[in-house]
């Protein structure tokens, strides 16, 4: 089971810079959000069940949920914006 | 002793004008600064017009080619930046390289307080679960403290985000109206998703709370597993079906009663030096739902804070209230 913890290491590297490079705030949330995902596993392999149900539920569920209702307040993520004007 | 005054002579006194002040009969402000009210914005320009005025004078202040202090700073201030990133990066994995090998038995925390907790952890806390048996028995008075900062992180974000009922609810109809347009209201699949899944949701985290003893989990975990399931209910059918049974009333209530229960059980640990009092509640079989003696129902309590603390969070970032 090695390769597969390197193997979600490096993939919480990778969404860890993208998070940040990403333009669209959309985008870095939907990142962060498979990032505590992908934390919560790791903490599966590291043993502490305990804190991977917790990882789950505050960190991908709770906390985006918090972040998407801010984004929508903040008019970051409406649709109906006619064109792109701002990119 | 004292003297009864009349009201005249009271009304003159500092403290009648403090109470006033602090019942909020008196505006400060109202007669004693000069106020003008807002006149109505005259500019005839289309809004094109004024995007286009305020892009040249953005184009006149940051014009990078003409104007060579600010070229020069986003230079420097870049290079800084990344300089800065890298060296904070080389300092912190210098600090992890010193760090000792996970899993060394030479480790600094290889000392007597986890061998003690791991040996005996079972017998004097008779939960089957180390972790709960120490965040709620050893350490109850640490996670004492963690309740209350959620409780304190819900009151900061009520005042920050309260909206003031004011002008008798107006103000917070129009935001309610104003939210529901993001919302697709009584969409089909969400509800019949929620029907069947909340109750789920909701049972697992009973489950998760009520065996922080005996499997992995706790109050935490249960108690945010819980509030997500409310926060899908809420998004589900909207603010009217849940403020029959959540409203503020009931979050003051369930967070002034698990507190102070909670209160009452471990503060003592504060006038005894952190030390540890016999309960007197017998700990029961290893492994029998009631057992392990405070540790259920500080469990239960932690459990019904989080949960709150989760559904209110996201009351108040939605609308302001709840």
């Amino acid at each position: 089971m090695e390769w597969l913890m390197y193997i979600l290491l490096g993939f919480l590297v990778i969404c860890a810079i993208a998070v940040s490079f990403s333009k669209n705030p959309l985008n870095s949330l939907l990142i962060f959000m498979s990032y505590s995902l992908v934390m919560s596993m790791v903490w599966i392999f590291l043993e502490s069940p305990d804190l991977a149900i917790t990882e789950a539920a505050v960190g991908a569920g709770v906390t985006s949920v918090l972040f998407f209702v801010t984004l929508k307040k903040i008019h970051a993520i409406d649709e109906k914006r006619e064109g792109k004007k701002d990119e | 002793m004292s003297k009864l005054r009349d009201e005249e002579s009271y009304k003159k006194t500092k403290a009648y004008s403090f109470f006033r002040w602090y019942r909020g009969e008196k505006d400060p402000f109202l007669g004693e600064v000069e106020m003008q009210a807002g006149h109505p914005y005259k500019d005839k320009r289309t809004a094109e017009e004024l995007m286009q005025e305020k892009e040249a004078i953005m184009d006149r202040v940051y014009d990078i080619g003409h104007n060579k202090e600010i070229k020069f700073f986003k230079t420097v201030y870049g290079i800084i930046s990344v300089i800065f990133c890298l060296a904070l990066t080389f300092v912190l994995l210098l600090m992890v390289s010193y760090s000792p090998k996970t899993g060394n038995p030479g480790n600094p925390n290889e000392n007597e307080v986890p061998v003690r907790y791991i040996e005996n952890g079972l017998q004097e806390t008779g939960a089957v679960n180390i972790v709960t048996g120490m965040i709620l028995d050893y350490r109850a008075f640490d996670t004492l403290g963690e309740s209350h900062v959620l409780f304190i992180a819900t009151i900061t974000v009520f005042i920050l985000l309260r909206i003031d009922k004011d002008e008798k609810g107006k103000e917070k109809d129009r935001e309610e109206a104003n939210d529901r347009n993001y919302e697709p209201k009584n969409d089909a699949i969400l509800q019949v998703i929620a029907v069947i899944i909340v109750p789920l949701i909701i049972i697992f985290g009973i489950y998760v709370i009520l065996n922080g003893h005996l499997s992995p989990g706790g109050g935490f975990s249960g108690g945010a597993i819980i509030g997500a399931g409310l926060i899908l209910y809420l998004n589900a059918f909207g603010f009217a079906k849940t403020e029959r049974f959540f409203t503020e009333k009931t979050y003051k209530i369930i967070c002034f009663c698990s507190l102070s229960f909670y209160c009452l059980a471990k503060s003592y640990s504060f006038f005894t030096g952190a030390n540890h009092l016999e309960s007197g509640i017998p700990l029961g079989t290893p492994g029998a739902i009631l057992s392990s003696g405070l540790i259920l129902p500080l469990n239960i309590c932690v459990g019904l804070v989080v949960a709150c603390t989760m559904y209110a969070f996201y009351a108040l970032f939605r609308k302001g209230g709840f």
